[in-house]
Order: C-alpha cells, then sequence, then structure tokens
C-alpha cells in the first residue's frame, strides 16, 4: 500500500490505462502542457506527448463532440471538463450525440468515452463554479454518472470507466482533489453499477456519495456515541445505481436518508427515496429523509452555510429515528 | 485537374438521378403514411453527394445533417436496408430506431445523418481526429447547409480541424433557407466560404455543376490525404422543396420555387451527355428502368419486414 492524493490517483488511473491501451487518450483545455488546471494530468504530455494529452481551445462542444466523433472510430477519449458548470456549453454534445449514438444508430458501435469534471464548493467560486449536476446526467439513458470519495474509489473507478464501452460522466469534487488516502501498488479495478457499504450499522441507512459519503461517515461515528448504528452506504455510480444493495441495507436497518451536495428539489436522493416507495414500502418504519443543498444558487460569501455538511446529515439521521 | 472520361460521367448522371428517384419515392410513400416522423429531401441538390463521394473510398468518412439521404445513397448505402429503417422495420441499418434523420451505415464510412443542425460537424471532425491518430490516409466529410454555419459547434469544428491540422472537409451547401428563413436573415455575408480565411483555412467556391464540385472536392481531398489539413467547399445551389415534406412554402412565394426548379443540375449533366453522344434517349431509359426496378423491390422489402418488438426497445442500450 502507499498513501496518495485524489488528485494524483487520477493522474495514476489516466497514465496506467493510456499504457495499457494506446487508443486512449486525454483531451481538454490546459490538460497537456499545463497538466490540468487541478493538477490531475501533470506528467502525461510529458510521458505521451502532443499525440495523446492534447491541449484544446476553450471550445467544450467542440472537442466533446470531437470525441464522439473519435470513439466511434475505435479511439477511446478521456476528456476533461475544467469545471463541472462548463458541461452546459456541450450540452448537445453529451445528451443529443454521446448518450445516443450507439443507440440510435442501431448498436452498430461503442462509445467508449469518459467525461471528467469536477463539481462542488469548497473555492467560494461561487455560482458558475460550484455546481452539482449529476441528476441531469442520471436522467439521460444511455450515459453512466460516476463519483467517486476517496483517492482509492477514485482511481478503482476511473480506471474502469475508461475499460468501459459506454460513455461515462465521471464526477470528481474539488474539495476532495487534496485529500490522502492508501491504495494499493498493484493494478486494481472498481466494478461500475456497484455499490460499496462503507460503514456497517443496524439502526439507519445513509444512502450518499461522493464528499458527502466522508461526511456521513463523519456524522455516524458522532452518533455511534450516542447509541445509533449507522450505516452509509456509498452508491458511486449513481446511473445505473445498486437497487439491490440498498434495498438489503433498508431490509435491515427500515430507516433511509439520502444525502448529496446538490440541491435537493429533483437531486438523485428523489429517485432513490421514489424507488424505496415503491419497492420497499412495508420495510419503512419511519419517513424517508432527504439531504441537499437549498433550492438557490450556490452562494458566493456565504457557502458554507449553503453547503451540505455533517450536521444535516446528523439531523436527517435524528430526524429519521424520530 | 482530374480529366473525368464520359464513362464517369455517365456513372455521376446514373448516381443523381438515383438519389432524385429515390427521394420522390420516400415522397410518395410518406406521403400515403408508410413512412412517419419527417422527412427532409435535397431534390435539386444531388450533385454534391455525388462529387463528393467519387472522391472518397468505402473507408472515408461522412456526417451529414437531417437533409442527408443523397450522400448516404452516394456512399453507398444499401438501399433495402435504407429503406426498412425509413419503414421504422427492424432489418433497417439502425433498428427502425432512427427513421430518416439518423440513417447511418458505419461500415460504408455513413457516420450517420444528425437532427440537430450543426451538432454533426465536430464529431465528423472526430472521425478525422481519429485517421490522424492512426496514421492512416483516410479523411472525412462534413456536409451541412448554410444555416449550420451559425451554430457555435461550427465554430468550434472550422477551428479545432485547423489547429489540429485535421483531414477533414467542410462542405457547406448553402441553398439560401435556413429552414423557412432565408439568407439575409441569418447571415450577413453573401459568400460563406468567407468564413474559411477567419479559421485558417483555404474557403472555395463552387456552382451546382456536378464536374466543377468534383474538382474542388478533388482538390480538398488530395490536401487533406497529404496531410495538409482542412478545406471549406460552398456549393451555390437551391432547395426545390420545402424544409421538409409538406411545407408548404408559403414564406418564399411560387415565383422563386419556379425559379429554383428551373435551374436542374441532373438535366445540365443529361444535355452534356446527349450532346456528347456519350448517351442516348434509349439509355436514359434503361437507366430510369433500372432505378425504377431497384425502388420498388426497396420498397417491397422495408414493407416485408417485420417492426422491432416493444420487448426490445432498450437491447444494447448498454453494452
Amino acid at each position: 500500500m502507499k498513501d496518495i492524493r485524489y488528485i494524483f490517483a487520477i493522474k495514476e488511473a489516466m497514465q496506467e490505462e493510456m499504457e495499457r491501451d494506446e487508443n486512449v487518450f486525454l483531451m481538454g483545455e490546459d490538460v497537456g502542457l499545463a497538466g490540468g488546471s487541478f493538477g490531475a494530468s501533470k506528467g502525461l504530455f510529458e510521458k505521451f506527448g502532443e499525440k495523446r494529452v492534447i491541449d484544446t481551445p476553450i471550445s467544450e462542444a467542440g472537442f466533446t463532440s470531437l470525441a464522439a466523433g473519435a470513439a466511434s472510430c475505435g479511439l477511446r477519449p478521456i476528456i476533461e471538463i475544467m469545471f463541472m458548470d462548463f458541461v452546459t456549453c456541450c450540452m448537445d454534445s453529451v445528451v443529443n450525440q454521446i448518450a445516443k449514438m450507439r443507440y440510435m444508430f442501431g448498436n452498430q458501435y461503442a462509445m467508449p468515452i469518459v467525461v471528467r469534471m469536477p463539481e462542488g464548493g469548497g473555492q467560494n467560486a461561487g455560482p458558475q463554479h460550484s455546481q452539482c449536476l449529476e441528476a441531469w446526467f442520471a436522467h439521460v439513458p444511455g450515459l453512466k454518472v460516476v463519483m467517486a470519495a476517496n483517492p482509492y474509489d477514485v482511481k478503482g473507478l476511473l480506471k474502469s470507466s475508461i475499460r468501459d464501452d459506454n460513455p461515462v460522466i465521471f464526477i470528481e469534487n474539488k474539495t476532495l482533489h487534496a485529500m490522502k488516502g492508501q491504495i494499493p501498488e498493484e493494478d486494481y479495478l472498481i466494478p461500475l453499477g456497484k455499490a460499496d457499504i462503507k460503514r456497517v450499522g443496524s439502526d439507519v441507512t445513509v444512502v450518499t456519495a461522493s464528499r458527502l459519503v466522508n461526511d456521513s461517515l463523519k456524522a455516524a461515528d458522532q452518533l455511534e456515541k450516542e447509541g445509533i448504528s449507522v450505516e452509509v452506504v456509498d452508491l458511486m455510480t449513481i446511473q445505473p445505481w445498486d437497487r439491490e444493495t440498498v434495498f438489503n441495507s433498508i431490509g435491515k436497518t427500515h430507516r433511509l436518508v439520502v444525502a448529496h451536495e446538490a440541491v435537493k428539489q429533483f437531486g438523485f436522493g428523489a429517485e432513490i427515496s421514489a424507488a424505496v416507495n415503491e419497492e420497499l414500502f412495508d420495510e419503512l418504519d419511519a419517513p424517508i429523509f432527504r439531504v441537499g443543498a437549498p433550492f438557490v444558487p450556490i452562494h458566493y460569501s456565504l457557502e458554507k452555510s449553503y453547503v451540505p455538511g455533517v450536521e444535516d446529515v446528523k439531523k436527517a439521521i435524528m430526524a429519521a429515528m424520530g | 485537374m482530374k480529366k473525368l472520361s464520359n464513362e464517369q460521367l455517365i456513372e455521376f448522371y446514373k448516381n443523381m438521378l438515383r438519389i432524385r428517384r429515390t427521394e420522390e419515392k420516400l415522397m410518395e410513400v410518406f406521403s400515403a403514411g408508410e413512412i412517419q416522423g419527417f422527412l427532409h429531401v435535397s431534390v435539386g441538390q444531388e450533385s454534391a453527394p455525388v462529387a463528393i463521394c467519387a472522391n472518397l473510398n468505402d473507408d472515408d468518412y461522412i456526417g451529414t445533417t437531417h437533409r442527408g439521404h443523397g450522400y448516404a445513397i452516394a456512399k453507398g448505402i444499401d438501399l433495402n436496408r435504407a429503406m426498412a429503417e425509413l419503414f421504422g422495420r427492424k432489418a433497417g441499418y439502425c433498428m427502425g430506431r432512427s427513421g430518416s434523420m439518423h440513417l447511418a451505415d458505419l461500415s460504408k464510412g455513413v457516420m450517420g445523418a444528425n437532427g440537430i443542425v450543426g451538432g454533426g460537424i465536430p464529431i465528423v471532425v472526430g472521425a478525422g481526429f481519429a485517421a490522424q491518430y492512426k496514421g492512416t490516409t483516410q479523411v472525412a466529410v462534413s456536409t451541412f447547409g448554410d444555416g449550420a454555419t451559425n451554430e457555435g459547434a461550427f465554430h468550434e469544428a472550422m477551428n479545432l480541424a485547423a489547429v489540429l491540422n485535421l483531414p477533414v472537409i467542410f462542405l457547406c451547401e448553402n441553398n439560401g433557407w435556413a429552414e423557412f428563413s432565408p439568407r439575409p436573415i441569418h447571415c450577413k455575408i453573401e459568400n460563406l466560404a468567407d468564413r474559411a480565411a477567419s479559421y485558417g483555412m483555404p474557403g472555395v467556391i463552387v456552382g451546382n455543376d456536378v464536374i466543377e464540385i468534383y474538382q474542388a472536392c478533388a482538390e480538398a481531398v488530395a490536401r487533406a490525404r497529404a496531410g495538409e489539413g482542412p478545406t471549406f467547399i460552398e456549393v451555390k445551389n437551391d432547395r426545390w422543396h420545402g424544409h421538409f415534406v409538406g411545407d408548404a412554402q408559403k414564406y418564399r412565394g411560387k415565383e422563386k420555387v419556379d425559379a429554383a426548379m428551373a435551374k436542374d443540375c441532373i438535366k445540365d449533366l443529361e444535355n452534356l451527355l446527349l450532346k456528347e453522344k456519350a448517351l442516348k434517349k434509349q439509355d436514359i431509359e434503361n437507366i430510369e428502368k433500372s432505378i425504377a426496378d431497384e425502388l420498388e423491390a426497396a420498397v417491397a422489402y422495408a414493407r416485408e419486414c417485420a417492426y422491432p418488438d416493444p420487448s426490445e426497445m432498450a437491447d444494447g442500450l448498454y453494452v
């Protein structure tokens, strides 16, 4: 095992997959010479050269669709969108083209693209550099949506995403970039579509992803002292989400909290909640409680009170416990 | 310039006529309710598809707009499977999922028609990128109309192809109409090829003459294959019919439609071949007969094919 930061785990995943498969390339704004705006591709340009690590004009729509064309011709692009907010500039590429091309053209080819993007607050970057928009993409058939909560997960999930023949929206979290964790020296993968039980508990289940996984674990630790046993389920893949693991956990705890950083209304928590209501209503001993940001754009100076965290998760758990 | 033999010109003539008669047949079955959705035809604009595709190999790529039947046919798709697709049948190229607006056959380099105006242009640039990445001499052709040149995707695609020096040909058919709006409403300049200079690539203007377009395409394709980068070609033509089949074109007026129909790129070539005595009236009748038989067979085939079953709706959504 070795210590590594989240951002370097991303780099290692890309580097190993580029070494493994010459069809894998990285493209985006400042990913080459500059090593990526957050440093995720530091050293890759020097290692693989301008052919495989490509600096683009500031043209999200152009290079994202370019990647779709390249993927349909047998390449395996990794695209970096500098901030998740900027994906709005290429929604045609992602939603009308990438998500549909394989299906719409009668399964004539695969569409192996990874679109990486960091989301979330933490930098006081304001309304256009801090959004969490994963639910939009989980709503579009044809895409997979992946979120990673720590260095170990981000590396294993990113490598699986690069090897996947479907388009993957790979969402990083800016506050996690500096997070340290342990990873094995050797090659490993984490399968897409499988949730991970990050903490075993018996009283209440918290279904969550990305940064809120870590906050939920902290909340669980604190509540343990008060005699509440919390199970934390990290979805890791938002679409397709692992119903079996979530349902089994609720079958055990009979209480559910769903937690994400995104705006609560219409967030992925709403889908989990609705599905549990449909399938497991009789198992529930309490209403389902959701944790999410308020329904306003993320606030520049009030970011700390805007972004949900440990206290919000604790409150929701206490509500579920009655 | 490549000298074209009479045999080649006869081939052009046959291919153009095949596109025209196919679209006329499509209009007929569409009006009879056998094809659903939207149908956009390119009658009067058959020269550009034939001219560009005569310069391409099977493994070269082409991506079109919603008005893309001509290119798919000229690139060599099978009419039976294409017809089955437009009829929404499972045996169609796209399993009945696409209809007219997304017809694709990747085995012939037909990357697919695109329903989003301008949306397909950067995708084709990606095919050019793949060719360069793999070190092949393949080229990628993006075809679109004048309306698409006002989309951001066009601008980003042109700039990307230029800075990455990709083997791409941007083939713009300026038919003067962006859906229901004439050129002066959507574009201040008359010659769209003027835009090419701002991206650092050659911009060429040609009329709706198949030989003239062929020569311009030959030069652009040769440049692309030699690693000299992209070219923008503007073909000045006119749209005989409306934006879609059923569009009464009240915004346009009968005089303008009549004027468009008075210019016929197929008749022009036919007259040339008759004058050169390369074709006789009887030859033309034989060509017509052979195309009509092929189309009857394609429609009969499509009618007999089964629809996809609702249980198969999600097949292959994920792999």
